[in-house]
């Protein structure tokens, strides 16, 4: 590992998004996620990249769709309300296979909301909120380290999977500061997308026959095709249903069946554990810190943090319901991730919610009295 | 030497578009201004937004990019500053470029991205069947304003021009010479420029205006442009629902991509 420094979430997923390899920033400022925007446009023209500042996060998330399909990995930030309008284009890159990251911290909403205050209500939103059927795939630190770490993991998804990949952060986590040991050039490793090779004119950036299509960059002597309309594989507009059904599938099946390749968690403590907290982003952090002071009581406490929200973590999370008495799903929402632990429990485990939509973090108290509560059920 | 037809996506023709539409005009001319200039189609992408006119990419034979209503600027925004040597062209109607994609149209012209921007006003919506647009004349009918529209439309050319544009030209499809000139000009400038190509829409704009068939469209186009001298001699009362053809505006700047390499000139110094 290489220098250590004390540094803000929102620094260093700058520093992971460069170390990761990219080049290209377009966005515009919201709280909480402005601290992203500004260092993005200290960082990046000092290492040959382009920071723009655009007129909304509708070109945003245009500008940086375009940046990638000219060969630079591109990247936005923002929160909410933002989150929202870049679902128009979301869509796009997600038809069209396009790599890039989109950094969401999120903060408490609907609409304006508390602008400043936390908040996990994004989950589903980051899942669905652009419409129609489509895999996608999305990221939640709980550390500064992972902030870091998953903003290089996720530019290594999105190239692989040639899929727009999404931080999803939250302005506790974007505004902690902690320790950040950064990683030396030679130990990161760097995904890259596929290019491609043979006769021009058979080039077909939809083919995906042989694992995810080659992605040429424009400006290269394969000339690349990308919509975000029905297509076939030269990559022209066309409604054929069969070839349709077959696509719209491509889009859910290239994240559904790669989990094992992607979904990323931690265990904590999970052995013994006769009560498992499932936590992710800020939540994870009062999880463990619950955990911590239940087993100094002689609580059989672990922890399963998500670190992969979507696709959800189905595997990892069946086997704590199979194996716990209870299982605590803290959330700073009224119960997004619950409902799929709930879905997955075959086991009659009892499952516990623990919601907060204050504005405020979810206390490592609130979490053991609910151990507590249940116990006494 | 190549012709038009090397720019051309020959095995989807015929061109889908309504008979007597205008678009196919604008689509030779800009070819034919490629092909005057030799230009190397692996540096030429060409950004579509939707509607009618948003169609044009499927006949193109470059690099091409077709995204969401109204946001064509935004992604050549993306594609051209990530690469400054290619050549951006971005393709947008009145109702894509002038109405939901108008925030994008004068920011881009004041951000001075190096793109060529070539508008088709045809004053509707013709892919959902000829709505009011940002730029359909007052008083005129449509599947939305059946008793006359009481907007007034965008004079595009003279906001563009406003919004800090280097480069704007306006002119119709009945000039299809002169149209063809100001794209090669548009396209020789290394600035953000845009040409505005009015354009006859008989099917939906022409039929709900009693002028179905398309050479009554194009002869009510033709007879109501005025030259800019022409209109300097009118008073802004007699120049409404007139369209002034020519050069609006042609001023050298730096572009937007030449001024960033100076940012990351200090960038690596430190400063």
């Amino acid at each position: 590992m290489g220098k250590i420094s004390f540094v803000q979430g929102n620094e260093a997923i700058v520093m992971g998004a460069i170390d990761g390899g990219a080049r290209f920033y377009a966005g515009y400022p919201i709280t909480p996620s402005s601290e992203i925007a500004e260092l993005a446009s200290l960082r990046l023209p000092a290492c040959d990249g382009i920071y723009v500042q655009m007129e909304d996060e509708i070109s945003s998330m245009a500008a940086i769709i375009g940046a990638s399909l000219s060969g630079m990995k591109a990247f936005t930030a923002t929160s909410g309300p933002g989150f929202s309008l870049m679902q128009e284009n979301l869509g796009v890159g997600l038809m069209g296979e396009v790599p890039c990251v989109i950094v969401n911290i999120q903060r408490s909403g609907p609409s304006t909301g508390m602008a400043t205050k936390p908040a996990q209500g994004d989950v589903m939103q980051a899942r669905w909120g652009t419409h129609g059927d489509h895999g996608i795939i999305v990221l939640c630190p709980s550390s500064v380290q992972e902030c870091y770490e998953l903003t290089i993991e996720a530019f290594n998804l999105s190239e692989a999977f040639r899929i727009p990949v999404v931080l999803l952060g939250d302005e506790i986590i974007g505004h902690l500061k902690e320790k950040l040991e950064v990683m030396e050039p030679e130990e990161i490793k760097i995904i890259n997308r596929k290019q491609p090779t043979g006769p021009l004119s058979e080039y077909k950036p939809y083919d995906h026959q042989n694992g995810i299509a080659p992605l040429a960059n424009y400006g290269g002597d394969y000339l690349l095709r990308v919509t975000g309309s029905m297509h076939d594989a030269k990559g022209h507009a066309n409604n054929n249903p069969q070839m349709a059904e077959n696509y719209i599938r491509h889009l859910s099946d290239k994240v559904e069946t790669n989990k094992e390749t992607i979904v990323i968690t931690k265990k904590h403590g999970l052995e013994d554990a006769e009560c498992v907290i499932v936590g992710y982003g800020c939540t994870a952090r009062s999880a463990l810190a619950a955990m911590e002071t239940g087993r100094k009581r002689g609580l059989k406490i672990g922890v399963l943090q998500l670190v992969t929200l979507w696709p959800f973590p189905e595997k990892e999370v069946q086997e704590v319901l199979s194996q716990a008495k209870q299982i605590i799903v803290p959330e700073l929402n009224l119960g997004q991730v619950v409902s799929e632990v709930k879905k997955l429990n075959q086991w009659q485990t009892q499952i516990v919610a623990v919601n907060r939509v204050d504005g405020k973090n979810i206390h490592p108290d609130e979490i053991l009295s609910a151990i507590g509560e249940a116990r006494h059920v | 030497m190549s012709s038009y037809e090397h720019y051309l996506n020959k095995d989807k023709l015929p061109l889908f578009w309504c008979r007597g539409c205008g678009n196919g005009i604008v689509l030779q001319a800009i070819l034919r201004a490629f092909a005057e200039r030799q230009l190397d189609k692996k540096k030429i992408v060409v950004v579509t937004g939707i509607g009618c006119w948003g169609k044009a990419d499927d006949y193109i034979d470059t690099h091409t990019f077709h995204g969401t209503h109204g946001r064509a600027l935004a992604y050549a925004t993306g594609i051209k500053l990530a690469n400054p040597e290619l050549t951006v062209v971005a393709l947008v109607g009145d109702g894509d470029g002038a109405t939901i994609g108008g925030n994008h149209l004068i920011h881009a012209a004041r951000r001075n991205v190096d793109i060529t921007t070539i508008m088709v006003n045809n004053f509707t919506y013709g892919m959902t069947g000829g709505q009011y647009s940002g730029t359909t004349p007052d008083h005129f009918l449509s599947t939305t304003s059946a008793y006359g529209h009481v907007e007034k439309p965008f004079d595009v050319s003279q906001l563009v021009v406003a919004a800090g544009a280097p480069y704007v030209s306006r002119t119709t499809t009945y000039h299809a010479r002169q149209l063809e000139k100001y794209i090669g000009e548009a396209l020789d400038r290394q600035n953000f420029s845009f040409v505005e190509a009015i354009s006859q829409c008989p099917v939906h704009f022409g039929r709900s205006n009693q002028m179905a068939q398309p050479v009554e469209t194009l002869a009510w186009i033709k007879e109501n442009t005025i030259s800019v001298q022409q209109s300097m001699k009118l008073t802004d009362e007699e120049k409404v629902n007139k369209f002034v053809i020519g050069n609006l505006v042609d001023r050298e700047q730096e572009d937007y991509s030449r001024r960033y390499q100076k940012v990351q000139e200090l960038a690596k110094r430190g400063v």
